[in-house]
C-alpha cells in the first residue's frame, strides 16, 4: 500500500527532483566531449569509493560492466542526456570507466564496413 | 549482446562500432513511425536550457520562471552484428529545438530527410540544414493513405536538391519499406565517402 505522502505525485507530476539537482546544479561535462554514440565500460579490478559517488554513479557503472552507448544508458536511466554526460564525466575523471569513442563516418579505415552496414540491413 | 568486451576466438579485442543515424523531417511527417517500424524504439530525453523564441511558449506567470525544458527524441537501435550497431535518431521537429541538431548531426553517417507531399515545405528546415553541413542525406517521400502520389521527379525539382541527393518513395510504417530507405542512405553516404577520397588522392596527385 503506497503511503499516503506520495499518492499525489504520479508521473503527470513531473519529476520531484528537478534533473540537474542529481548533477548538483552543472549542466556541462568536465572534459572531452562525449558522443550520443561514444561507447562507456567500467574499468575492472579498481576500487570504487562507494561513499563519494552518487547512487546514479553507482548504477551508471553497473550497467556498463559490458560496453553501452552513452544514449543507451540515458534511456535505460531514464534521465536526460545532459545529466548522464556530467555523470559519466565524473566517473571518467575518476578513471573508473574508459571511453572508446566513435570513429568519425569520413575517417573509417575501410569503408567495407558500410557495405557490412548495407548487407546486415538486407537481411532484417 | 551488443557489444563484447574482446574477441573470444582470438582474445583480441574488436575495435566496436558505431554508426549514427538521423531521421528528420516535419511535423507529422513519420519520423516516430519510420524509427519504430525498423528497430525497437524507445524514450530518450534531453533536458536543454530555453532558447529565446521558446521562452515566449513555456514561460510561467507567477511561477518560478522555467529555464530548462524536456525535449524528447526518437531513440532506435539496430544490431548488424556484436560490435557493429547502428544508432537512429529522430530529430525534434519544432525549431525551437535547432540546438540539439548539432549534438544529434555530429559525426553522424547520413539523414533520412522525411517529406510528407502534403506538406512539403515542412522539410526544407532539414534539407538546408543538410546541405550547409554536407552531411550525406536522402529525401523519402512517405506515401501516406488518400495522399496524391507524386513523382520522385516532382519532389525532387519542389526541393531544389542537388542532383547527386536520392529520392525515394517509402511507407514509413512498413518495416521493409522502412528498412530500404536506411540502405538507400548507407549507399548513398558510402558513395559520398569514396568520391571524396578519390577526390583528396587526385589533388594529393597534383
Amino acid at each position: 500500500m503506497p503511503s499516503t505522502e506520495d499518492h499525489w505525485l504520479d508521473e503527470e507530476a513531473g519529476p520531484v527532483v528537478r534533473p540537474y539537482a542529481l548533477t548538483r546544479g552543472r549542466t556541462r561535462p568536465v572534459g572531452e566531449y562525449l558522443d550520443l554514440i561514444a561507447l562507456v565500460t567500467a574499468v575492472r579490478g579498481v576500487e570504487v569509493d562507494r561513499v563519494s559517488l552518487d547512487p546514479e554513479h553507482l548504477a551508471l557503472l553497473r550497467m556498463c560492466r559490458l560496453p553501452a552507448s552513452v544514449a543507451d544508458l540515458a534511456s535505460d536511466l531514464d534521465l536526460p542526456l545532459g545529466v548522464i554526460q556530467v555523470l559519466l564525466a565524473d566517473l571518467r575523471a575518476r578513471k573508473l570507466i574508459s571511453v572508446h569513442h566513435p570513429t568519425p563516418p569520413a575517417q573509417l579505415p575501410d569503408a567495407q564496413i558500410l557495405r557490412e552496414v548495407a548487407d546486415g540491413l538486407r537481411r532484417l | 549482446m551488443a557489444f563484447a568486451g574482446s574477441d573470444p576466438a582470438s582474445g583480441q579485442p574488436e575495435v566496436p562500432v558505431t554508426i549514427k543515424l538521423l531521421v528528420a523531417g516535419g511535423f507529422g511527417a513519420g519520423k516516430t513511425t519510420l524509427v519504430g517500424a525498423v528497430s525497437e524504439i524507445r524514450p530518450l530525453r534531453t533536458e536543454e536550457p530555453l532558447s529565446e523564441p521558446g521562452t515566449h511558449v513555456d514561460i510561467l506567470d507567477g511561477v518560478e520562471r522555467k529555464t530548462t525544458t524536456t525535449v524528447a527524441l526518437d531513440f532506435g537501435r539496430i544490431t548488424i552484428r556484436q560490435n557493429l550497431v547502428i544508432y537512429l535518431f529522430g530529430t525534434p521537429g519544432q525549431e525551437r529545438f535547432w540546438f540539439m541538431w548539432d549534438e544529434l548531426a555530429r559525426g553522424a553517417l547520413g539523414a533520412v530527410v522525411l517529406a510528407d507531399t502534403r506538406r512539403l515545405a515542412g522539410c526544407f528546415p532539414s534539407v538546408d540544414y543538410f546541405e550547409r553541413r554536407h552531411l550525406p542525406f536522402v529525401v523519402a517521400v512517405n506515401c501516406f493513405d488518400g495522399a496524391r502520389r507524386y513523382h520522385p521527379v516532382d519532389v525532387r525539382s519542389a526541393l531544389d536538391l542537388d542532383p547527386g541527393v536520392p529520392v525515394v518513395l517509402c511507407d514509413a510504417r512498413q518495416r521493409v519499406s522502412a528498412r530500404d530507405v536506411l540502405i538507400a542512405l548507407v549507399e548513398h553516404a558510402l558513395q559520398e565517402i569514396e568520391r571524396h577520397r578519390a577526390q583528396s588522392a587526385w589533388a594529393a596527385a597534383q
